[in-house]
C-alpha cells in the first residue's frame, strides 16, 4: 500500500469509487482508496438500484438528470465490459390523497421548468391501468410517472468506477479500515488504517452510514444516523412489472430486475432499529408480503429466494453533505444520502472531484453544505424519496 | 480453450467465466457471487458454492477450508411470497385486504433505499 497519496478516499461504494475516478480523471496521479469490506459491501450493493429524474428539489433535479445521463453511457465512457444491466422502464409514483397529486404536479413542472426535454407526466387512474394491468389501483387517484427512470446493477457500476479509476491510477485497498486521520491544526495531513499509514492533504469522507464515525476521526459533527431497511428478491418470474412502482401512503416500493426477478420493500423508520445491525427479520417478510400483495396481487405466486437488510445514512432534511468542511482544511465529505445514493454516485463523485480540484462545478450544491445544519437552513426533499 | 463446463446451473454460469472474474483480483466468495450472480439462483449457492471456494483456493494459494463462506440469507429454500400471508398470530392477521388504501404511516422518506436502494 502505498504510504502518500494526493487524496485519500475513505469509502469502497458508489461514491468513493465515483469520487476516486473522477479525481484521477482530472489529473489527480495519486489518489488510494480504502475500503474495509469490499466494493459495494455496505449501502450500495444493498440498495434496490433504482434511478430517477422525479425529484422535487432544483438542486437534485439537476443532479439526477446529469446522473441518469451519465449512467445511460458509462460502460461506453469507462469501457466497460460486463455492461450494467440498465433497464429504463420508468417509475409510477402512486398518489392516492389530493395532497400527494397537488405536489406531484408541483414536481413535474419544476423537472419541466429546469429540463425542456423532461419526460415526467401525470397519468390518471385508466392511463396507470394500461401501463401496467397487473396493479390493483383501488384507492389510488393518480400517479407520476418518468419512462426513462429505471435500474442499474450497483456492484457493476461500482466495479465500472473502481476499474477505470485503477486503469488511471488510483490504488484501491479492500478489506484495508480507516482507523484515524491525522491533523496538523486544523489541517489534515493523512490517514491512519488497519495496514498502515498514509501521508495525504486530501482525504475524502464517503463512508455512507459510517460517515459520522469517519468525521469524528477529523474532529468533525455531522448529524448522520444509520438506519436500517430492508428488502427481498424472488426468483424469475414473467414480465409482469418491469418498472418501479412507488406509494408513499404505504411505503412501499418493488419492481422487477431486467433479471427477472421481483425486488420489495418498504420504508418503516418508526420500526426500523437505528445502528450499524444490518439482520432481516421475519416481520418484515410477512408484512412486505401484506402490502405488496396489496398492489401487486400476482406477486404472491413469486418465490423468494433472498431477504437482506442495508442501512440509509440519514440526515435531518433527508439530503447529502456535498463538499468541503468549513472547519479542516483539506476534509471533504460526500455522504448522508439518506436512501437515495446510487442513483446519484456518478454525478456527485464528479462534482465533489471538480470542487477538491478547485473548479466550480456546473451544478450548484451549496444547498449540501455540511454547514447548512449549524445556520438552520435545512433544504428537505419533498418528493421525498 | 475456454471450459465451458457449467458451474451455476441457476444463472447458467462457466467455469471460464468464474476463472475470468477470480483472475480479475475478485478473490472472495462474496465478490464473485456479486459480480456473477454464481449462489444468488433458487440453489442459493448449494451447487456451486463448493467449486467457487475450490477455485478461489486453487488462484490464491489458502486452504479451501480458509476460504469464507458469502453470507447465506433466509428463506432456506425458494417459497412463495403467498405463503407469509397466511402466517402469523391467529386473530392478529390482517390478510391483504385488511390494508387499507389510506393506511396511515406514510414514511417520512423514499422507502426505496436505492433508489439508492432506489
Amino acid at each position: 500500500m502505498r504510504s502518500t497519496a494526493d487524496a485519500v478516499v475513505i469509502g469502497g461504494g458508489i461514491h468513493g469509487c465515483s469520487v476516486a475516478y473522477h479525481l484521477a480523471a482530472r489529473g489527480m496521479r495519486n489518489v488510494v482508496l480504502l475500503e474495509k469490506d469490499y466494493l459495494a459491501a455496505g449501502g450500495t450493493g444493498r440498495s434496490a438500484a433504482g434511478i430517477r429524474h422525479q425529484f422535487g428539489t432544483e438542486v437534485n433535479v439537476r443532479l439526477a438528470r446529469a446522473s441518469l445521463r451519465m449512467m445511460e453511457s458509462l460502460t461506453e465512457e469507462l469501457e466497460y465490459g460486463r455492461g450494467i444491466d440498465l433497464l429504463q422502464k420508468g417509475y409510477l409514483i402512486l398518489a392516492y390523497t389530493e395532497t400527494q397529486l397537488k405536489q406531484f404536479r408541483h414536481n413535474t413542472d419544476l423537472q419541466r421548468s429546469l429540463d425542456p426535454e423532461s419526460l415526467t407526466v401525470i397519468l390518471s387512474s385508466d392511463e396507470i391501468r394500461e401501463l401496467n394491468p397487473y396493479l390493483d389501483l383501488e384507492g389510488v387517484l393518480g400517479a407520476s410517472f418518468n419512462p426513462r427512470d429505471g435500474h442499474v446493477n450497483p456492484w457493476h457500476v461500482t466495479q465500472a468506477y473502481a476499474e477505470a479509476g485503477m486503469r488511471a491510477g488510483v490504488e484501491i485497498n479492500r478489506f484495508t479500515e480507516a482507523v484515524g486521520i491525522t491533523l496538523d491544526g486544523d489541517r489534515v495531513t493523512g490517514v491512519r488504517t488497519t495496514r498502515g499509514d498514509i501521508a495525504a492533504p486530501v482525504v475524502v469522507n464517503c463512508a455512507g452510514p459510517h460517515g459520522h464515525l469517519v468525521a469524528a476521526m477529523a474532529g468533525v459533527e455531522v448529524p448522520i444516523v444509520p438506519q436500517r431497511h430492508q428488502i427481498l428478491v424472488t426468483e424469475p418470474f414473467e414480465e409482469i412489472c418491469p418498472l418501479m412502482v412507488l406509494s408513499f401512503t404505504h411505503g412501499t416500493y418493488f419492481k422487477q430486475t431486467p433479471h427477472g426477478s421481483l425486488l420489495m420493500g418498504y420504508g418503516d423508520p418508526e420500526h426500523e432499529v437505528i445502528g450499524l445491525n444490518q439482520d432481516g427479520t421475519w416481520d418484515f417478510v410477512e408484512e412486505v408480503a401484506r402490502r405488496v400483495t396489496f398492489h401487486l396481487p400476482i406477486a404472491a405466486e413469486a418465490r423468494v429466494v433472498r431477504q437482506w437488510a442495508g442501512l440509509y445514512d440519514m440526515t435531518p432534511d433527508s439530503q447529502p453533505i456535498l463538499g468541503g468542511a468549513a472547519c479542516v482544511e483539506g476534509f471533504y465529505l460526500d455522504i448522508g444520502w439518506s436512501g437515495h445514493g446510487l442513483m446519484l454516485g456518478p454525478i456527485a463523485g464528479k462534482v465533489l472531484a471538480e470542487i477538491v480540484v478547485g473548479e466550480s462545478p456546473p451544478i450548484d450544491v451549496s444547498a449540501m453544505r455540511l454547514e447548512r445544519f449549524a445556520e438552520g437552513d435545512l433544504c428537505p426533499e419533498p418528493a421525498c424519496v | 480453450m475456454p471450459d465451458r463446463t457449467i458451474v451455476c446451473r441457476c444463472e447458467d454460469l462457466t467455469l471460464q467465466g468464474i476463472r475470468d472474474i477470480i483472475s480479475s483480483g475478485l478473490t472472495t466468495m462474496e465478490e464473485v457471487k456479486r459480480l456473477t450472480r454464481c449462489g444468488m439462483g433458487p440453489c442459493q449457492g448449494r451447487t456451486c458454492g463448493g467449486i467457487v471456494a475450490n477455485e478461489i483456493a486453487r488462484a490464491t494459494g489458502v486452504a479451501i477450508e480458509d476460504v469464507a463462506p458469502p453470507t447465506y440469507r433466509p428463506p432456506i429454500k425458494p417459497v412463495k411470497l403467498g405463503l407469509f400471508l397466511r402466517t402469523g398470530t391467529p386473530g392478529d392477521r390482517t390478510g391483504a385486504s385488511g390494508l387499507s388504501a389510506t393506511a396511515a404511516g406514510a414514511p417520512a422518506c423514499d422507502p426505496t433505499g436505492g433508489d439508492h436502494h432506489a
